[in-house]
């Protein structure tokens, strides 16, 4: 085995560094990634690079592992085999800012802190919150979107057009550098979130925002006990015509506290009377919530650490009219499991995340996990139509194996059989991060 | 008929009930074309199904029998999406037209495909809310063929497309079966097929149920209407308001030629005299729209407006929207014929590329009229001809074509909103390479593997789908480690 290993490695390794300049034998302590050494990383340059390394491993049949910054390495599935490690930091450039046509186009290993302020300068935004030190690739590979996810969407609703190099090392593009185009498929859609699983993402182009000349957070503190009542107020500013650009929800237990936060963004007269009305609404919610308005940013949301300091972390999303029933599910699954979960998230967008400590031994954590699905199948029966369409769904983010084995897999997500039709497609030797979405 | 199509009538008679199954060449002939009549091809066979139940069964009967199918909603596409396969079934949806249920608190309608555009913003004003996407036909297209083609519609600028405003399809697949994509939520999870599929343009299976989301009604809405002397002008005022940071719902432009046809077919009483006149529509809490709507007038002033109208109610902004909304049709009234276009450019070069598109014009003799969605750089040239004058159809063919190459070399795109269909897949390849046509038809492979699925669109040359989906293949090198050790690649 190991003799066979080596003499492909020699040559893998050979014409690897033919094709891209930056390669490396791998260091088994310092590149571990997603839960494998890999046997090479590589650094392209740019997109041909990145291609001729992908036709490269192709070739050898090597499983690729597509990385940027490593932010959102820990999440999702560990990989379960990972010959070569592609580095995309050292594409790290914003290739053309338009800010007159509101368009940005960005190398894949462009960190997102990079990017604000090269935008920045222009009084422009990329309206996506996700860590800075994060890239851009990285960011649309994950989806990560967070609490503006309420008014700008995720990175797949920000993304005009993409280039990708497929698992076979064929550059691809789609879409463009203009906010409205539908000429032929969209391939940056089908990328959003594909986790490194299809190819890799090389370059982006995202539509921009105008930076608010104003902001303002309005926040409704409940009583631990009142879930009905920050379900209220959620669903009021939500659907309110104030404009929120962000509605969450701070559920945690010290200090004792369920918060609802709301964000608004615009000029500095219309904040401000929108903020007082945001805070009326609020507080015609619950039993006499505790309302708050600040002119100055304060961390009402607070993003979700990582998942190693974590445990167990389970996203539950819904239909908002369920907010309630769904509170109603993490207090019941936390009291019959015997641990408080941490809950935050876009509560008016229709995501929570709920945390375990890590403290949390391994069966506590899987046995809440079960009973949280139990009851957000209720709920989601509740709802049921008899169409087949399930209103939302428990996703287990991250969690130590033992809990994932111990609590099972997630119910299939609705078009997995074309998904894996589509994986099929690019992806016909199951070599890009395999293992990275799930499976059994 | 075919002695396929006719071996499936008695099954699509089952399905459907007798009644909803066409086979009269007459009324065939009714199908032959959608919204662009350039295109027309008689279908074999129309089927009208009731359920999404009956249109798995109608697609899964046509997969069997290896008949290509297309979907239809109301038939007012612009591209030839809808264009009928001649040895094919034409399945319509236009029995499929109710609100299924609305659910306010979500902020979430479902609704059958056949259900129009603007139906869905009625039966959701009672609870404040409304359905953002407004393509100008949205009096009679459909929600599914809005989907299909990921509909825009001027206040697409603020708001965005119909992609951004579908949280969940319940699709038949182009095998016949029933699956969701999406659970409504807008949450993604796995791949976006949602998102890949809206815009797909009919090719990837039929839509039987679609989720959209709602948006509160906007506490108040104001419309300019501003006119200049040229076009430039009313250029450099869009220009200079998103420069300033403001996202109007809409900023419209029409040229004086536009203007003359809107005049003669609705009386919208423009500014006699304009050479160019601008809609700017500012919708959202009365607290901003006040503080945005002085800064855009003084903007439009600035450039050189001739005249501004304000128009707060509801009655009068209707009135300056028939002039823009019924502009295509409009035009019938100074040209025999017309060619309606559909090209993007980056906003900053709309100027130049107006500049090409009239020297074009003056080069060809062939008159174009203007109008477009001046935010978003998505232009509506209008190109009028007279189809009794021989050759004179070729010239405006050529003068429409030449404005696409206009938009490409500007960084811009071939269609905005209207749809590749069958009438811009030969730009195709102007726009993308081959290896990106080619991935992108891996998508169009993972779903209908045996191209029965509205054939001949979007995609100049088909692209074979080879090995069956699904079949995974050896790794490359016996040898390989992964292999070796036995680490099962899953999915």
């Amino acid at each position: 085995m190991d003799t066979e290993r080596s003499v492909v490695s020699a040559a893998a390794l050979t014409e690897l560094a033919a094709a891209c300049r930056a390669v490396r034998e791998a260091d088994p302590s310092a590149d571990l990634v997603a839960g494998v050494t890999p046997a090479f990383v590589a650094s392209p340059a740019s997109t041909e690079e990145a291609s001729a390394l992908l036709r490269t491993a192709a070739g050898y049949g090597l499983t690729v592992v597509p990385r940027g910054a490593g932010t959102g390495l820990g999440w999702g599935a560990p990989a379960s085999a990972g010959d070569l490690v592609v580095d995309m930091r050292r594409m790290d450039q914003v290739i053309e800012h338009a800010a007159g046509d509101l368009v940005a186009r960005v190398q894949a290993g462009a960190t997102m802190g990079y990017l604000a302020s090269v935008l920045a300068s222009a009084g422009q935004q990329l309206a996506l919150d996700a860590p800075a030190d994060a890239t851009v690739g990285g960011v649309v590979a994950t989806g990560t979107a967070g609490p503006r996810r309420f008014r700008y969407g995720a990175p797949r609703d920000l993304l005009i057009g993409i280039t990708v190099v497929r698992a076979d090392g064929v550059i691809a593009h789609s879409g463009g550098k203009v906010v409205k185009n539908v000429a032929g498929y969209d391939l940056g859609k089908l990328f959003s979130g594909s986790q490194g699983t299809l190819g890799l993402i090389t370059e982006v182009t995202f539509r921009l925002h105008p930076r608010p000349a104003a902001e303002a957070w309005v926040t409704g503190d409940f009583a631990p006990s009142d879930l009905t009542g920050a379900a209220a107020a959620a669903a009021a500013a939500a659907g309110s015509a104030l404009v929120p650009s962000a509605v969450e929800l701070l559920w945690a237990d010290s200090p004792d506290l369920l918060r609802v936060g709301v964000l608004l963004e615009g000029t500095p007269s219309g904040v401000n009377a929108r903020a007082k009305q945001m805070a009326e609404l609020i507080a015609a919610a619950g039993e006499t919530p505790v309302v708050g308005l600040s002119e100055t940013p304060f961390r009402w949301w607070e993003p979700i650490p990582e998942p190693a300091a974590l445990g167990t972390v389970v996203r539950v999303t819904f239909w908002v009219s369920q907010l309630a029933s769904v509170l109603e599910a993490l207090a019941g699954a936390g009291a019959s499991a015997g641990v408080r979960p941490a809950v935050s998230g876009s509560a008016g967008a229709g995501v929570l995340y709920a945390c375990l400590d890590p403290a949390a031994v391994d069966d506590t954590a899987a046995r809440f996990v079960s009973a949280l699905r139990d009851r957000m199948s209720g709920v989601f029966a509740a709802a049921a139509d008899g169409s087949g369409l399930i209103r939302g769904g428990v996703t287990v983010l991250a969690a130590p194996a033992a809990v994932i084995a111990a609590a099972g897999p997630d119910r299939p997500v609705p078009g997995a059989g074309l998904m894996q039709a589509v994986k099929d497609q690019f992806d016909p030797g199951h070599r890009m991060f395999p293992g990275r979405l799930g499976g059994s | 008929m075919t002695t396929a199509i006719e071996a499936l009538v008695p099954r699509m008679r089952e399905i459907c009930g007798a009644g909803h199954v066409i086979t009269d060449p007459l009324e065939l002939r009714t199908y032959e074309c959608d919204g662009l009549t350039s295109h027309r091809s008689v279908p074999a066979l129309v089927v009208l199904p009731g359920t999404a139940a009956e249109v798995a069964s109608v697609v899964a009967a046509c997969a069997a029998a290896g008949v290509p199918f297309v979907a239809r909603g109301s038939g007012t596409g612009l591209s030839g999406g809808a264009l009928p396969h001649q040895d094919g079934v034409l399945i319509v949806m236009s029995r499929m037209r109710s609100v299924i249920e609305i659910d306010p608190v979500s902020r979430r309608a479902i609704v059958e495909p056949g259900v129009t555009n603007l139906s869905v913003s009625k039966a959701a004003a009672p609870f404040g809310l409304f359905y953002a996407p407004d393509p100008s036909s949205q009096v009679i297209c459909s929600v599914g063929g809005n989907v299909a083609e990921n509909s825009g519609g001027a206040q697409c600028l603020k708001h965005g497309f119909t992609v951004h405003h579908v949280t969940g399809l319940q699709i038949v697949t182009p095998a016949g079966e029933l699956s969701w994509l999406g659970d409504g939520t807008g949450v993604g999870s796995g791949y976006d097929l949602l998102g890949a599929f809206t815009g797909s343009e009919g090719t990837l299976g039929i839509v039987t149920k679609i989720v959209v989301k709602l948006m509160p009604l906007p506490e108040v809405v104001h419309l300019l209407l501003v006119a200049y002397d040229t076009t430039s002008q009313g250029g450099q005022a869009v220009s200079d308001i998103i420069g300033a940071g403001i996202v109007p719902a809409a900023i419209e432009m029409m040229d004086a030629l536009a203007i003359e046809a809107a005049e003669e077919a609705v009386h919208c009483n423009y500014p006699a005299g304009a050479g160019a006149v601008l809609l700017v529509e500012l919708d959202g809490p009365a607290a901003e729209v006040e503080a945005e709507m002085s800064t855009v007038r003084a903007l439009c002033e600035a450039a050189g407006a001739t005249e501004i109208r304000a128009a707060d109610d509801p009655a009068e902004r209707a009135g300056i929207w028939a002039g823009r909304k019924s502009a295509f049709a409009a035009v019938g009234r100074i040209s025999p014929a017309y060619i309606v276009q559909d090209g993007v450019v980056p906003r900053t070069s709309l100027g130049t590329v107006l500049a090409h598109i009239a020297s074009l014009s003056a080069d060809s003799g062939i008159r174009v009229a203007n109008v477009f969605h001046a935010g978003d750089g998505n232009l509506h040239p209008l190109v009028l001809y007279d189809d009794a004058v021989p050759g004179e159809a070729e010239a405006a063919e050529k003068v429409s074509g030449a404005i696409l190459d206009a938009c490409l070399e500007q960084g811009g795109s071939i269609t905005g909103e209207h749809g590749v269909g069958v009438d811009k897949s030969r730009y195709m390849p102007k726009m993308f390479g081959a290896d990106d046509l080619d991935t992108m038809q891996l998508v169009r492979c993972a779903f209908d593997p045996a191209s029965l699925c509205n054939p001949g669109k979007i995609f100049p040359t088909p692209r074979l789908c080879g090995e069956v989906p699904g079949h995974r293949r050896a790794a490359h090198i016996s040898g390989h480690p992964a292999v070796a050790a036995g680490q099962a690649e899953i999915f």
